[in-house]
């Protein structure tokens, strides 16, 4: 097993693992958690190709992880924000709850 | 395989698990963080400093925090009574391992895996400046204007509702 | 072209006209009814002197002028490819013109005081007006069409006058029977006319030499030959007379002719005595060129054919035929009727062995006559009551007397008493060519006796209506009337005694008329001065009275005159002198020889053999249709009808099965499956990731084997 595939390997079971958590947990933020945790699998798999892979010095996926990680960023405030919203809304934070589009 | 980056990795996916699994959601947030390090530890072992520490500052400095301040605002401090599995959760769990080995399995046996390790290569600030400004420079300033609107939009929504219909609820409900 | 040739067509289309008025008449308008007809014969018959005033006085050879005109055109456009329309003037129809415009004026005179009081008097005299116009088209017609147009509608008449009391159903079967009987016989002119028309391309008698009876046309149809080796103008010929032998009530159909006494007395007069009977001898006369080509010449000029063969045979059965039945008969119309069977049969004899001006003689002395006989019937049956049987009538001499005068005349006439009435000379014209006929003696022989036969049923006749006693009282002191005539129900015998009584002058006037002609037409034929011949032949007539033109005839004169004679004598001695008391005594002969009476009585039985035979016949031909058509064609309409049901059943049935269901299936099974993908927005975010994370697999999976393939 290469390093690289040891990187992809873990960057798979991380994404795994956040998506399981995003597919079963009721509270919506836990939902977001899975999320980050996916994009941050990405991003690994994106420095583990960067690093490993031909012309690292290129700086390509590198750059690429840097504005990815400002984009989670912001979705991650832009969702908790409409977390807060829906909280405030319909006073339950329980995403069985939440699945009409009437307000 | 250096074993400090298999401890790394066990460490990272610990985190992960507990985040997602934990019933107290200040807990899972807590896990997530170490999540997090674990997953700038790794950047550093692969020589991307950069990127590892911008991982500490953004996510362990900002994102994780700003979790926690959602769950102060949505009271989800408490334990929850019920069970905090959502219905349908072993279709989720069932998804999730065919996405992993479908991925594991792509991993291990494509053929776009290259063989050889190339040189480590020299990612410092300098050069990760110089690149920002003249090959990604259209790229910064998008992102300089996304994220101003995703700050905007974050605001607006989360904004408190209009002072009348505030009122006028108040006067409804009293 | 003369003026009244110009004008001939008035003479026809005057009556027409009136009958049309009176038939758009609803309220009933009797003097403008009797007046209309009455006044269009009277300008008929000033017309028709008219004409025979023009047809007088030509020295070579006969007046004849003809007047065409074109009435449609086929085949190509040259005008002699049209068919053309048209009348004659010849002595021919200037004679026939004059004699059934007068007498049919005097019948229609008659009429207006028979007929006083029926309540259809209009329709009445539409239709004698409307025979009168036929019939005045059958005589000037020079076109075969346009005769047998005018043969119909004279035809038609007949039979609207003899059920003209229709709700009585004896009438109504009369004219029913009148109709079809004399259809067979125009079946024949019918095909004769068609052959005709094939054989010489025209149908205009007369056409300035291209005619169907002048010489060109005549010489080819004598040379083909048809079957049995006959001439064309034989075959032609016997079909023609076939049509008259329909009309003029010649054995064998002459059935329909005594039944036709149920229509009223001056429809019996007019039609059934004077004129339509006459058209079939007429229609001989007028194709006498056609009859008569091609034969060998006899004496005085006839000549000897198959036609006139076979016509001479029909009219001496006949004649003998009919006098024999009117022996036994007791009603006096019928007596009358076989008389005119008989007379008509002398017609088609004098016709066949004599020529035209023979028969013609006879056909316009006996019109006179004849029509005189039944007018003075209908005057005693009037004065009785509408009694029509003899045996309840008798001594009515004292009662009218007038009536009987002239009654007399015309018996006398009829009978062929010698020297003063014209009836002598017409009959013996005919005894006279029949004697001299070159192919047998038998026709002449029949004639005598059957002029035997005529003198006696009249005396008979008038033996036992006008003298002894009068019998009518005790049959309607035990119950009512046995009417017959209906027409004078509303007056009958209440108001006043049983006893006949005298007709009003506007019915004994023209019978006196009558009689007069009777007595003085024969003055035109008689061997001292023929002028009828002359003037028929286109001779001048010279007034001979020399007896040495007599004696050559003067046998047979006197033989004729003892046989009339001898009848008139005979029937006084039965009938005349030992008078029957009661009505329901035997008659004499009955009593003498039970057997032949039985069968004269019933008219040898011919109606009921016609009846066993051709009517059963008909009737099971038309069962036989009427079963094809129920069954065979009324079975295919069926047929059709129930695979059309059956093909809109089985249509409904895919209809609503297949295409309904089918369409209710399938809109079912969408709405079902609607209602399972809808399941799908649940409104779940964490139902969608999952099916996102599946959806990843499935393309994971298919770039790589994609990539690897």
């Amino acid at each position: 097993m290469t390093p690289l595939q040891a990187c992809l390997l873990i960057s798979a079971l991380l994404f795994a693992i956040g998506f399981a958590g995003a597919v079963t947990r009721r509270h919506a933020i836990l939902v977001l958690i899975g999320i980050e945790l996916m994009l941050n699998a990405a991003n690994l798999n994106l420095i583990a190709f960067w690093r490993f892979g031909p012309h690292p010095e290129a700086l390509t996926g590198f750059i690429f992880v840097l504005f990815s990680m400002a984009m989670a960023g912001a979705e991650a405030a832009v969702g908790l924000a409409l977390i807060i919203a829906i909280y405030r809304h319909k006073k339950t934070s329980n995403l069985d709850e939440v699945k009409e589009l009437k307000g | 395989m250096p074993p400090f980056f298999i401890i790394t990795g066990i460490v990272t996916l610990l985190g992960a698990a507990f985040a997602m699994s934990l019933r107290n959601l200040v807990h899972c947030a807590l896990a997530m963080a170490v999540a997090f390090s674990g997953i700038a530890a790794l950047y550093l072992q692969l020589d991307a400093q950069f990127v590892g520490f911008a991982e500490i500052l953004v996510y362990v400095g900002a994102i994780a925090i700003l979790i926690v301040f959602a769950i102060l605002l949505t009271r989800s401090g408490e334990a929850p009574e019920k069970s905090v599995l959502t219905s349908g959760w072993m279709a989720g769990i069932a998804v999730s391992a065919m996405v992993f080995t479908m991925l594991g399995w792509a991993v291990l046996n494509s053929s776009a895996i290259p063989k050889e390790t190339p040189p480590a290569p020299v990612a410092t600030v300098k050069n990760v400046g110089d690149a920002l400004m003249t090959k990604f420079v259209l790229p910064l300033e998008i992102i300089g204007l996304v994220l101003t609107a995703a700050m905007i939009g974050a605001v607006i929504i989360a904004l408190k509702e209009d002072s009348q219909k505030s009122k006028s609820e108040d006067g409804g409900q009293q | 072209m003369s003026l009244i040739v110009k004008y001939l067509w008035l003479i026809p289309v005057l009556p027409l006209f009136a009958a049309g008025i009176i038939a758009v008449n609803k309220q009933p308008k009797r003097k403008l009814a009797a007046s209309l007809a009455i006044g269009s014969m009277a300008i008929g018959f000033l017309l028709s002197l008219w004409a025979f005033a023009a047809t007088l006085g030509h020295g070579e050879g006969a007046f004849r002028e003809v007047f065409s005109f074109n009435w449609i055109q086929f085949g190509g456009p040259e005008p002699d490819k049209w068919m053309q329309l048209g009348w004659v003037l010849d002595p021919l129809t200037a004679i026939m013109l004059v004699m059934v415009t007068f007498v049919g004026m005097l019948i229609f005179i008659f009429s207006v005081g028979y007929m006083a009081h029926d309540e259809n008097f209009m329709r009445f005299f539409c239709f004698l007006a409307l025979f009168a116009s036929g019939m005045l088209g059958v005589v000037i017609a020079n076109n075969l069409f346009l005769f047998f147009v005018s043969w119909e509608i004279v035809g038609l008449t007949s039979y609207l006058l003899i059920g003209f009391w229709y709700h009585k159903p004896s009438a109504a079967a009369a004219a029913k029977k009148a109709f079809i009987t004399t259809r067979i016989g125009d079946l024949g002119l019918l095909l004769g006319m068609v052959w005709l028309y094939a054989e010489t391309g025209t149908l205009n008698f007369y056409d300035g030499g291209k005619g169907c009876l002048e010489s060109g046309a005549l010489a080819t149809m004598l040379t083909h030959a048809t079957i049995g080796g006959m001439a064309v103008s034989t075959m032609i010929g016997l079909l023609i007379f076939l049509g008259a032998v329909g009309k003029s009530g010649q054995v064998p159909l002459h059935v329909w002719l005594p039944d036709a006494m149920e229509g009223p007395t001056p429809v019996s007069a007019l039609i059934h005595a004077a004129t339509m009977v006459a058209a079939g001898v007429f229609l001989v006369a007028r194709v006498y060129p056609l009859m008569s080509v091609g034969g060998i010449i006899g004496a005085h000029g006839v000549p000897v054919t198959t036609s006139l063969t076979v016509i001479t045979w029909v009219g001496a059965i006949t004649a003998i035929f009919a006098a024999s039945i009117a022996v036994a008969q007791n009603d006096i119309k019928r007596i009358l009727a076989y008389s005119t069977v008989s007379q008509l049969g002398y017609m088609m004899m004098g016709l066949g062995v004599g020529g035209v001006a023979v028969g013609m003689f006879h056909l316009i002395t006996h019109a006179f006559f004849k029509a005189l006989l039944f007018l003075g019937s209908g005057s005693v049956i009037h004065g009785c009551h509408e009694e029509q049987d003899v045996r309840k009538m008798g001594g009515l001499k004292k009662y009218m007397p007038v009536t009987f005068a002239v009654y007399a005349v015309g018996m006398l006439a009829l009978a062929g008493f010698p020297l003063f009435f014209s009836g002598f000379w017409s009959k013996d014209e005919i005894l006279h060519h029949a004697s001299l006929w070159s192919v047998s003696k038998i026709p002449f022989y029949l004639g005598c006796t059957g002029a035997l036969f005529t003198a006696f049923y009249m005396t008979r006749q008038m033996g036992l209506v006008f003298f002894g006693s009068y019998r009518g009282h005790e049959e309607k002191s035990s119950h009512g009337h046995s009417a017959h005539d209906h027409s004078h129900s509303a007056h009958s015998a209440e108001s006043h005694s049983h006893d006949p009584h005298e007709s009003p002058a506007v019915m004994t006037v023209p019978l006196m008329i009558l009689a007069g002609f009777a007595i003085l037409l024969g003055v035109i034929g008689t061997p001292a001065w023929p002028w009828f011949d002359a003037y028929l032949n286109g001779e001048l007539a010279e007034l001979h009275i020399k007896f040495s033109n007599l004696t050559e005839s003067a046998g047979l004169m006197g033989a004729s005159a003892l046989i009339v004679l001898g009848g008139i004598g005979f029937g006084w001695v039965l009938y005349g002198k030992r008078q029957r008391k009661t009505a329901t005594e035997k008659d004499v002969l009955e009593a003498a020889q039970p057997a032949i009476y039985k069968l004269l009585e019933n008219k040898y039985f011919i109606d009921e053999l016609y009846e066993a035979t051709v009517i059963r016949f008909n009737a099971f031909a038309a069962w036989l249709c009427d079963f094809a058509d129920k069954w065979i064609f009324g079975g295919a309409v069926l047929l059709v009808k129930y695979l059309t049901v059956g093909a809109s059943w089985l249509y409904r049935l895919t209809d609503e099965n297949v295409v309904n269901g089918g369409f209710d299936v399938g809109c079912g099974s969408i709405r079902g499956s609607g209602g399972i993908l809808s399941r799908l927005h649940s409104g779940r975010v964490q139902t969608y990731l999952r099916i996102i994370g599946v959806a990843l697999v499935a393309l994971i999976i298919f770039l790589i084997w994609g990539r690897k393939a």
